[in-house]
């Protein structure tokens, strides 16, 4: 299926872009002169045609009566449906196409796999729960909350001075914080290490997600279960699903008080699918170490070299060696309109937007360059800008028909660049799967076609 | 009752002051500045949770199987997923290959410095037995996590490392030679911490200088831009028809690289549903609410289980009806057909279903 955009089909009302060059220069002088029929011929050979001219070319009084205004249409000439017509809102049925979807071919078995957030259609910072991205390792459980229990206990005696067991009404009685942050899966970006392997920014970048997260501070727990910190120095976080996955957590984000123990999402409980009713929130820190529905922290004086620290999740560099404990998703962006696999409706105005994070702090500036990374134009950022959290960046462009290649470049408060693929590869090669964050490109075909494309 | 003598009181002063010194600690509990959160885990639900086992063996239980006692098991609970010889029938990632006697010695396995080495084993990776271990008892088998015994998890793990040719075929695996069995892992030196993406300390060699960073360049930076790298034309569709997963409207569209027509929307209503829309009936009806006539969930409430109920119901609706729910009457509906009013009765009666 190698063709070009297919253009949409003509629609009652809608003033469709013209192709280019349309209006010879004489044709142009003509209708200066008032030569209107000139412009009506024109105008039908665009419609029949498809293609792309400013829409303001063509004077006013050539528009037909839009049937969309002049014949009410149903919404405005019935009743409506009672509230609580849906007692739990969704989107509306026009939204259908902007859904979790998975990459064919990536995974073998659904209860193992990824389900990629639809950033294509992405507005602001925050992703809708039922978009979240899924990554789950041995399937996803609905878990009854009055039977979850969450235990803190010690490798060994002492370390914990008082082993205890908590449930869900007990977390939620202590005092909660609610913090934005990005969630971001380590493997990420993970297929085009070595080449262009995916169409859109769903499945290039779509691992990423961001929400509101609301629950209590680890460090709070631990003190009060009496938790030696100065004998533990790593912290085991525990699942209590089938695969009852283990990571172990940093101390310093767990002194700092950024790791929290979260039961709420956006506004409500966590979705089942990431994490309810329990999750770990390791700021900054790749996903895998979320741990979802929670059952167990524990205190330790070593890492665990988990399977998901020894066998998974880590990141193999071209001498041969795996990189153990990776855990910092590095300072990263992506321009998610104009992105792959779509077409521009029209030449003329338009807000490269996109976004940028880093789990290392806030994101300082975002730099968007048209020509392939030649020169660069200092992004806005959307406010709020806040530290290890989606960041909203936004550039106004006016296209008029040439080639261009779209790149983001994020800069972090710690000063931290993103790099190139080409000074990726350098250091780290192509086969470490985990933690690409280089600049991705955009191809725009004189068509309008956006492809994903990488730059020698 | 008879008054306690004085040995027995001593005893029960003693007890007393057992029973304080918990209470103490109970209270300590109460009265810290969460009191009532929480409570003392027990021996034993510590004892159910706390499974995990280091790579320095620390909480690795007793225990032992043998390499043939694996085999056994491996056969009837692992090789549907994993393959009879670990090479797992392209469904996961397999488990056994790509190491050598000669990586056994060096521990580090050589195949992992070749870029054209087609996929990365399990063996080839795991730098610690233990690890294995955790996870097949945590995680295995697939669909009946943590079903092993410990014996059988040793016995399993004893097969795996069989096949793998870095214990013989006589091999009994314990708590007790495990030590042993690491030191010929194959991958055991293959793992490092030198880097700069772990947010704390207490790893050797980790930094906090990223190994990687980009250039702040705003003008003329790059040299000519060459394309390296494009989406192959086969790929275009593998993905499905891209124009249907994106939005319909704003700055752009999905390409078109596949059939799902874009702008299907799906009505779920069912057909009688959308007669009683398009026959004005929703204007004065609600499904589960009282709008200006009663709701379809109420009609049906009162009418379901009467013999005559649907030659009542169509009758109301095409003569109209006065006094049957309070003063306000039911207008005539003479545009319904008798064939859609059955319909849309039928559908109220039964419990006016919204898909």
């Amino acid at each position: 299926m190698g063709g070009k955009a297919k253009t949409d089909p003509v629609v009652p009302g809608r003033v469709r872009a013209a192709p280019e060059n349309f209006l010879s220069a004489d044709d142009i002088a003509a209708v200066s002169s008032g030569r209107r029929d000139v412009l009506r011929r024109g105008f039908a050979a665009a419609l029949g045609l498809g293609g792309a001219v400013a829409a303001s070319t063509i004077p006013a009084q050539a528009r037909a009566d839009d049937p969309d205004i002049v014949d009410l249409p149903p919404w405005s000439t019935s009743l409506g449906l009672p509230v609580a017509a849906t007692p739990y809102g969704m989107p509306s049925r026009y939204e259908r196409n902007l859904v979790r979807r998975q990459s064919p071919g990536l995974t073998q078995v659904g209860a193992a796999s990824v389900a990629f957030t639809p950033l294509q259609g992405s507005f602001g910072i925050i992703t809708p729960s039922g978009l979240h991205f899924e990554r789950h390792h041995q399937g996803w459980m609905d878990i009854d909350p009055k039977r979850h229990r969450f235990m803190i206990n010690g490798s060994l005696p002492g370390m914990v001075a008082r082993p205890m067991v908590f449930t869900i009404d007990d977390l939620m009685r202590l005092p909660s914080v609610s913090r934005m942050h990005f969630l971001e899966c380590g493997a990420n970006t993970g297929m085009e290490w070595g080449n262009v392997a995916v169409p859109t920014v769903q499945y290039t970048h779509g691992m990423v997600s961001c929400s509101e997260f609301t629950g209590v501070e680890l460090r709070l727990l631990l003190d009060i279960c009496g938790a030696d910190l100065s004998r533990g120095t790593f912290v085991l976080a525990e699942g209590a699903d089938g695969s009852s996955m283990t990571r172990t957590i940093p101390m310093d984000l767990v002194r700092s008080g950024e790791v929290l123990v979260a039961y709420g999402q956006n506004g409500e409980m966590l979705r089942p699918e990431n994490g309810y009713p329990l999750r770990l929130v390791v700021p900054g820190v790749q996903g895998v170490s979320w741990v979802k529905w929670l059952r167990r922290i524990e205190l330790g004086d070593r890492p665990w070299g988990a399977k998901d620290e020894s066998i998974h999740y880590v990141d193999l560099m071209p001498d041969g060696q795996h990189r153990q404990y990776t855990s910092i998703q590095e300072v990263k962006s992506v321009i998610t309109t104009p992105s792959g696999g779509q077409a521009l409706v029209g030449q003329g105005f338009h807000a490269i937007s996109g976004l940028a994070w880093s789990g290392r702090g806030a994101v300082r500036r975002v730099d968007v360059s048209v020509d392939g990374g030649r020169n660069w134009r200092e992004a806005t950022l959307q406010q709020p800008v806040l530290p290890k959290c989606l960041t909203r960046f936004v550039l106004p462009w006016s296209w008029t028909g040439e080639r261009a290649i779209l790149q983001a470049r994020a800069t972090d408060e710690t000063g931290h660049v993103q790099p190139t693929y080409r000074q990726l590869r350098a250091v780290r090669g192509t086969r470490s799967i985990y933690h690409n964050n280089a600049i991705q490109s955009w191809l725009v075909d004189p068509s309008g076609e956006v492809s994903n494309v990488q730059t020698a | 009752m008879s008054r306690p003598r004085d040995g027995v009181r001593h005893r029960i002063g003693a007890l007393l002051v057992v029973a304080c010194a918990s209470l103490a600690a109970a209270t300590a509990l109460a009265t810290g500045p969460f009191p009532g959160i929480g409570r003392p885990a027990t021996e034993r639900e510590i004892a159910a949770w706390d499974i995990d086992v280091r790579p320095d063996f620390l909480g690795l239980p007793k225990g032992a199987g043998t390499v043939e006692q694996g085999q056994e098991i491996w056969e009837a609970k692992c090789a549907s997923c994993h393959g009879t010889f670990g090479e797992s029938n392209q469904v996961f990632t397999p488990l056994i290959g790509g190491t050598t006697a000669a990586d056994i010695e060096t521990g580090r396995v050589a195949n992992l410095r070749r870029v054209d080495y087609p996929q990365r084993t399990t063996m080839m990776k795991a730098p610690y037995v233990a690890t294995l271990f955790d996870y097949i008892r945590r995680a295995m088998p697939w669909n009946e996590p943590k079903s092993l015994s410990d014996d059988e998890v040793y016995a399993v793990l004893a097969f795996m490392l069989n096949l793998a040719e870095i214990v013989p075929d006589d091999f009994e695996l314990s708590d007790a030679n495990m030590a042993t069995v690491q030191a010929r892992m194959p991958n055991r030196d293959g793992v490092t911490t030198a880097h700069a993406m772990w947010p704390g300390g207490g790893l050797p060699g980790s930094s906090s200088a990223p190994d990687v960073g980009g250039t702040a360049c705003m003008s003329d930076c790059a040299g000519e831009v060459a394309i390296a790298s494009v989406l192959p034309d086969y790929a275009r569709p593998a993905h499905g028809n891209l124009a249907a997963q994106h939005r319909r409207i704003g700055p752009v569209r999905g390409i078109v690289t596949g059939d799902d027509d874009p702008d299907a929307i799906d009505d779920p209503s069912p057909p009688a549903l959308k007669r009683a829309r398009d026959a004005g009936c929703m204007a004065c009806h609600g499904i589960a609410n009282k709008v200006v006539g009663p709701s379809y969930a109420d009609v049906a409430r009162r009418y379901r289980g009467a013999a005559d109920a649907v030659d009542q119901l169509v009758g109301r609706i095409r003569n109209g009806a006065e006094g049957v729910w309070g003063n306000l009457a039911m207008p005539a509906q003479e545009d319904v057909s008798d064939a859609d009013a059955r319909e849309i009765v039928a559908w109220i009666l039964a419990g006016a279903p919204e898909r």
